[in-house]
């Protein structure tokens, strides 16, 4: 049963990452380590609005092969 | 240090047991192919042969090359750790990064490539793709990534100017936007040809752009980042569009999305246009995710059918068109035709844009180029080795009648039987009319282009496995959506990645070209692109010759001219940085590349033989038009003065690409010259060495020196810090 419940987390933290559904996680915790515990961090919208836009400025991050 | 490399001199017997065993099984593997004359053989024996050299490539020249050529340092801090800012740079676990860059390099390529491949017959082809990616396509790939990685994650076109020269910069610039155009000619090409005539394809086709507003809405507005569920949600509605497809066919709006191929080029190059200015979230975006889940989720289902029904391989190993060279899907002879139109899965130029650029900011550990690279490589070429065996357990008078052009087979089940039979090969017009009724098609004489080939024969697989011949209707249709949809995100990525680059350049004539936000600029030069391999796709849908047999030749050139200016620049690179000795590693792979596209340009402008060489073909038939007469498949004097602009076109384009070709070699090796001359003149602009702290393991699975190593690291991390999230993994 623990073994089940270790492999399905296992999953959904590759899902997660796979994804880049953890991006805004990450950001944050990087944020909070090199600047400090409160710093100033953007919501989870704006950042990945951010993200999103910043596609939008070169098409050529995250272009994929034929 | 030094106990373990004592260790490494040293064998111990289980693992030469176990290396012994998997190198037996490759070369069973591969004599049970190579001997098999006249009988049916199973496709486990491709398998094999596949999976063992795959394993002994791995273990042995992948390791040889990232520990004695690129001395793979694992002190050294990758840019993932130097320039960590949690977003585009960050160090990405090891079996994340692995699936990110196989899903970046593997699309419909693979799949394509070996199906028309296999007119030849299955062993040229296999041995192709399999010796083709354990000696120059992984290590491409491999190299470029390690080369990019200690340069902090610089593109090919930057690296190919700072290291050959502005000249082969300049050069593998223009090569990688005509490729570009080329590429997305020919996928455009693939799809209408998989989806016209076919209504239910072309709803369910229809239906993804919907869907995919709906999920770029979903997470925009309503859950902003939440990718895995609307991922869920999306492909639930696109299984729904496809169950749905065959309601409409059979319904009274099947006239509506029965689209001839002249009108469904229109509507794809509106789409793509539209798409390509629309913002990035509400299409493309979320097409990617739906394209990447079934991506990973239908080649891993086709792995799991071939391997549990282990078809039988019913073309013969080696058909009559591989020597002479007059096979109807594409022309020309074995040598070099097999190796230009195989080009994913072997050796893939445009992998080495993946390679230098995304994967290089986020990979953790130096030694990890060797699994993510190389790994990911030979996860891509097995994908081709399945295409291959999809395409080779169908039977070999309805792959010729589906690969033919229309001006071979006719277009009744009748004119078809009786020119496979030409081709020395049978089918009666019953079976083929049967097998088009078994996938619910109106027909499926001379649909060229791999696409509904690879679909009948996934459909022949899975229907074995889920769901019994019932389903064979659901799952061709299901076969030609995943294809069609990764294509269709492709051409809209591609079309933008194209406009970038022409805004880059113009930008060099008129200033504001280079805002991107410029509206203007951004519709003009997104008119352009789409224009110019609009143009192609055009000529390719109204080609009396038949468009994929003229123009994917062209594609697997500018393909494999791509690899010759990334094989050049990682060539240039090692024996600038003093790896003289074993430059070979890539300079033989870059030699075979030149000679093979070489040879097929030359061919393609200079041969005699009307089929091969494009002025050759172009002269005839200006001569028959003088003389008022037709020379079929031609049926009209249009479709005369049709052939005579889009040969002249072609050949123009053949020479272009060798040209380009020669010029980044030239300056290539101008620059090998001098850097070997005067090894103390030469600048390397490498990212200075520095420290890394991370613990990391260098393949899949952790020796047990890694994980002493990291449960070392955590040990002395743990009185200083406890990490949140360690326990997640």
């Amino acid at each position: 049963m623990n073994a089940v419940r270790r492999a399905g987390r296992w999953v959904r933290w590759y899902v997660r990452e796979l994804t880049d559904e953890s991006a805004y996680e990450r950001y944050v915790a990087h944020v909070r380590q090199h600047q400090g515990a409160d710093a100033p961090v953007p919501s989870r919208r704006e950042f990945e609005r951010q993200r999103q836009d910043a596609r939008e400025g070169d098409p050529r991050e995250g272009f994929r092969c034929c | 240090m030094s106990s373990t490399a004592q260790q490494a001199r040293q064998p111990k017997w289980r693992s030469v047991v176990i290396w012994t065993a998997v190198a037996l099984i490759g070369a069973v593997g591969w004599a049970m192919l190579a001997l098999a004359r006249g009988e049916e053989i199973s496709a486990a024996w491709m398998v094999a042969a596949a999976l063992g050299s795959y394993a002994i490539g791995y273990r042995f020249y992948a390791r040889f090359i990232a520990t004695r050529v690129l001395r793979v340092d694992k002190t050294r801090a990758t840019p993932a750790e130097r320039l960590d800012n949690g977003i585009d740079f960050h160090p990405t676990d090891r079996r994340v990064l692995l699936g990110h860059h196989f899903a970046a390099i593997a699309g419909a390529g693979p799949l394509v490539g070996p199906v028309l491949a296999a007119q030849m017959g299955y062993l040229p082809g296999t041995i192709w793709i399999v010796a083709g990616v354990i000696l120059a396509g992984a290590v491409q790939d491999m190299v470029t990534l390690f080369f990019s990685m200690r340069r902090d994650g610089k593109s090919l076109g930057q690296m190919a100017r700072e290291e050959i020269g502005p000249v082969g910069g300049a050069a593998a610039l223009l090569a990688v936007l005509a490729i570009m155009i080329i590429l997305l000619a020919v996928l455009a090409l693939v799809v209408v040809n998989a989806l016209a005539e076919s209504p239910w394809g072309t709803f369910s086709i229809g239906m993804t752009i919907p869907i995919a507003l709906f999920m770029g809405f979903y997470l925009r507005v309503l859950r902003p980042g939440r990718v895995t569920e609307v991922s869920v949600i999306g492909i639930a509605l696109l299984l729904l569009a496809l169950v749905a497809g065959r309601w409409v066919a059979e319904s009274s709006w099947a006239d509506t999305f029965t689209l001839e191929p002249g009108t469904l080029v229109i509507w794809i190059l509106v789409y793509s246009f539209i798409a390509s200015i629309l913002p990035v979230w509400m299409l493309l975006a979320p097409r990617d995710y739906l394209s990447t889940f079934m991506k990973i989720g239908t080649i891993g289902l086709l792995a799991v059918g071939v391997i549990l029904t282990l078809p039988t391989l019913k073309m013969a190993g080696i058909t009559d068109f591989a020597g002479v060279g007059d096979g109807p899907v594409f022309a020309g002879s074995l040598f070099p035709f097999a190796f230009i139109t195989i080009a994913c899965g072997a050796l893939s130029g445009f992998h080495a844009l993946i390679s230098s650029g995304t994967t290089p900011k986020m990979i953790q550990k130096e030694t990890q180029v060797r699994m993510i690279g190389y790994g990911s490589m030979l996860m891509e070429s097995f994908v081709a080795v399945m295409a291959m065996v999809a395409a080779c357990i169908i039977d070999p008078g309805l792959y010729f009648a589906m690969n033919a052009p229309a001006g071979v087979i006719g277009d009744t089940v009748q004119s078809a039987s009786e020119a496979v039979r030409h081709l020395d090969y049978t089918i009666s017009p019953e079976e083929l009319a049967a097998a088009a009724k078994a996938v619910e098609e109106q027909s499926l004489l001379s649909r060229t282009g791999g696409a509904p080939t690879l679909a009948i024969g996934v459909s022949n697989i899975f229907s074995e496995v889920f769901g019994g011949a019932g389903m064979k209707a659901f799952w061709y249709h299901f076969a030609i959506m995943f294809e069609a949809l990764f294509i269709l995100t492709a051409l809209d990525a591609g079309t933008r990645v194209g406009r970038f680059m022409l805004q880059d350049m113009l930008g060099n004539v008129y200033k504001p070209f280079r805002r991107i936000s410029w509206w203007p600029g951004l519709l003009l030069s997104s008119a352009i692109v789409v224009g110019l391999w609009g143009y192609f796709l055009w000529v390719g849908v109204h080609e009396p010759l038949g468009g994929i047999n003229q123009l994917f030749p062209l594609f697997g050139i500018a393909n494999q001219l791509l690899a010759a200016v990334a094989l050049a620049v990682c060539t240039t690179l090692l024996i600038k940085s003093g790896r003289l000795k074993w430059a070979w590693v890539t300079a033989v792979p870059l030699a075979w590349d030149a000679v093979v596209t070489l040879t097929a340009s030359w061919q393609k402008v200079f041969s005699s033989d009307p089929k091969v060489g494009f002025f050759q073909q172009r002269a005839d038939y200006q001569q028959a038009i003088e003389a008022g007469k037709v020379i079929p498949p031609a049926k009209n004097m249009d479709d005369m003065h049709t052939v005579v602009t889009n040969s002249t076109v072609d050949g123009v384009l053949s020479a272009l690409f060798a040209l380009l070709v020669i010029i980044v070699l030239v300056d290539a090796t101008r620059t090998c010259v001098k850097a070997i001359r005067h090894p103390e003149a030469t600048k390397l602009t490498e990212a200075p060495y520095v420290e890394s702290k991370l613990v990391e393991p260098a393949g899949l699975f952790a020796t047990k020196e890694e994980k002493a190593e990291q449960q070392a690291a955590l040990a002395a991390a743990g009185t200083s810090r406890t990490g949140p999230g360690q326990d997640t993994r």
